[in-house]
């Protein structure tokens, strides 16, 4: 539509208000609420505007944690670093396995290639939950229980990246490779010379999809650690949650989930110049 | 600088498709060699197995007299020019320039003074920090060209690098790297199925055809005495005309004929051809040759057709014309009109007749 009137600009700009609206209110309560007193906001009305408890309520929750027997008292800024560390490795790690891997499937010829290739792609039907019984009891007996690795490793392998790197890859003409051939290029130098500088887009994007999901994992955590230190901040929301014969101490929780939202939020925020720039350039 | 001899090379792809069939070829030093072919006739197959890009199913690969067969790409000194350019997007023009150098620890002057050296023989040098990206498809072309410049290699090969810039530019750069030939003295490759590119630019032209060679020779004899239909038929343009004649012997002399066609055979020719009443032969004959001829020229030596069509090029007028179900194109001066179904006489040039076996197509 060509046409530019007035009040068609301003219906578009009260859907779009609404839409903000409609995403931001829940998330404005979760803070009003993370700064006041629990009686505060278990009486009607619920409080619309900060209370006074806002530096009280996170620093007592990030420096000494909650008090409540499963929360244990680990303060948050552990479970934010546990969790940083675990969405990080995760995040890293996908990323390296399957460029390495979509490279080796892309770029060699090797017996079974095909097969290798479908293998990984149909592990992309099976979500963790569906094996994790068997996971677990492989993690279990290396010993891995309550530690990073064994928070992180069997996350490693993904069907997904592996399968985007490869349709990157096919793009990136043969004559580039052939001409790095020339070039006296062998394989490794290559990949670090031509592949992963084409890549960085990709990678970036990727970043941020595999960095939340790391991020947001609950079950397999849960899983994992019974051991207080390996907690992660996802897991650590509901442990909050979960108290016998009171009730949960919802400031805290809804403070605990504001600090949970924010690494997500602030990944997407540094790299979304990055995802411009992979959309808009589609030369190679 | 060096020679590349080819000996009973021949490439069967894993499907079993048979790309290139015991290829035999000499290329002299410092010669610019160019296989020219149709699409599919193994010419790029070959180049490729030259550069180590495809491997050797059988014979042997020589450059500089050493047998290649085995070596890496990057280690048989050749450099390549890809149709697409193939530089790296990410890197600048320089970069691109230097990273063979740098691959094989060149010192770092050395790099400098090879890149600005090849920038300013390929008027490059204003854009050396730019990315390919921004550059133009001539600038790209000569970037990939500087690329393997400063590799100062024993051979460049080129697949086919015109073939992605407009008309124009095209012109332009042949006659450039004509230029860039004759300066560097290097021996070349070069793959084309454009035979205005072999023609000018080679001073040997391969002519291939489903894997196998049809003809070598420099550009003017491939013009002017074609081994065959094939090699007749696809250097020229537009391409020469055939006819199935039969031979009769008619007052001492020797008649090429078939419906609506009498020509007189040449003596030189006639020699040639050796015992021949009875035999049949295919005629071929270039449209620069015919000339279109008064109505009361020699009827005993013509062919005479109905005008279909008339192309006219400014310079020159394409007229075809149907003589007996041949459909043959006669180049005309372009100030004589000619009407469509106009009756019309054609005489050939003596000197220009072909006559080729109609069964193996080899020239007689």
């Amino acid at each position: 539509m060509v046409e530019r009137r007035p009040w068609l600009t301003l219906l578009a700009h009260v859907t779009l208000a609404i839409g903000v609206l409609m995403v931001a209110f829940p998330i404005w309560v979760t803070f009003v609420a993370s700064t006041h007193r629990p009686e505060d906001i278990m009486t009607a009305p619920i409080p619309l505007w900060p209370g006074t408890q806002l530096l009280a309520n996170y620093s007592e929750l990030l420096f000494s944690g909650l008090k409540n027997p499963s929360a244990g008292g680990v303060p948050l800024w552990r479970m934010m670093a546990n969790s940083l560390v675990m969405a990080l490795i995760i995040a890293i790690g996908k990323i390296v396995l399957s460029f390495m891997a979509a490279f080796a499937i892309v770029y060699f010829r090797f017996p079974f290639r095909m097969a290798a290739f479908w293998l990984i792609f149909m592990t992309l039907m099976l979500p963790v939950e569906v094996r994790i019984v068997p996971t677990f009891k492989v993690v279990a007996d290396l010993g891995m229980l309550n530690s990073y690795a064994g928070l992180t490793v069997p996350l490693l392998a993904s069907a997904t990246a592996t399968f985007l790197f490869r349709q990157f890859f096919l793009t990136v003409p043969d004559e580039l490779a052939e001409a790095a051939r020339m070039d006296g290029a062998g394989p490794l130098r290559f990949m670090k010379d031509i592949l992963l500088p084409l890549s960085t887009t990709n990678i970036a994007a990727l970043f941020v999809i595999m960095f939340t999901f790391g991020w947001n994992q609950y079950l397999w955590p849960l899983l994992m650690t019974t051991d207080r230190q390996y907690m992660t901040v996802v897991m650590g929301i509901q442990r909050m949650i979960n108290v016998a014969d009171t009730d949960p101490q919802w400031p805290m929780v809804m403070a605990a989930v504001i600090l949970a939202m924010l690494p997500p939020v602030a990944i997407v925020v540094v790299l979304q110049k990055w995802f411009v720039k992979g959309l808009v350039e589609t030369e190679k | 600088m060096a020679t590349v001899a080819l000996e009973n090379v021949g490439k069967v792809y894993p499907g079993g498709v048979e790309a290139v069939k015991g290829v035999t070829l000499d290329i002299p030093d410092g010669s610019f060699t160019v296989l020219l072919g149709p699409s599919g006739c193994g010419k790029s197959t070959l180049l490729r197995m030259i550069a180590g890009l495809e491997t050797i199913t059988t014979g042997t690969c020589r450059i500089a007299d050493r047998i290649v067969n085995d070596v890496e790409p990057a280690d048989r000194d050749i450099a390549m020019v890809f149709q697409n350019y193939a530089l790296y997007p990410h890197m600048s023009v320089y970069d691109n320039m230097a990273y063979g150098l740098r691959n094989r620890r060149t010192p770092k002057d050395e790099i400098d003074r090879r890149v600005k050296d090849a920038a300013r023989i390929l008027a490059i040098g204003d854009y050396l920090d730019r990315k390919p990206r921004a550059l133009s498809g001539g600038q790209r072309q000569r970037v990939a060209l500087g690329r393997a410049i400063v590799r100062d290699p024993k051979v460049f090969l080129f697949d086919e690098p015109l073939s992605n810039l407009d008309a124009k530019l095209r012109v332009a750069t042949r006659i450039e790297l004509r230029k860039l030939h004759e300066r560097l003295g290097t021996t070349s490759i070069y793959v084309t199925h454009d035979q205005v590119e072999a023609m000018t630019l080679g001073d040997r032209v391969v002519v291939m055809r489903e894997g196998t060679v049809q003809q070598v020779g420099p550009p003017l004899e491939l013009y002017n005495k074609p081994a065959n239909t094939f090699v007749a038929g696809f250097i020229g343009s537009p391409p020469m005309n055939f006819a199935d004649v039969s031979f009769t012997e008619r007052d001492g002399r020797l008649v090429a004929e078939a419906d609506s066609i009498q020509i007189v055979v040449p003596e030189p020719m006639r020699r040639r051809i050796g015992r021949s009443t009875g035999r049949t032969a295919t005629l071929g004959i270039r449209p620069e040759n015919l000339r279109i001829a008064t109505p009361d020229a020699d009827r005993s030596n013509a062919i005479t057709g109905v005008v279909q069509v008339v192309e006219h090029l400014g310079a020159e007028s394409l007229v075809a014309v149907d003589a007996g179900g041949h459909l043959l194109i006669a180049k005309a001066d372009p100030t004589v009109a000619f009407a469509s179904n106009e009756t019309v006489r054609l005489t050939p040039d003596p000197e220009a007749l072909h006559f080729f076996d109609s069964t193996s197509g080899a020239a007689l």
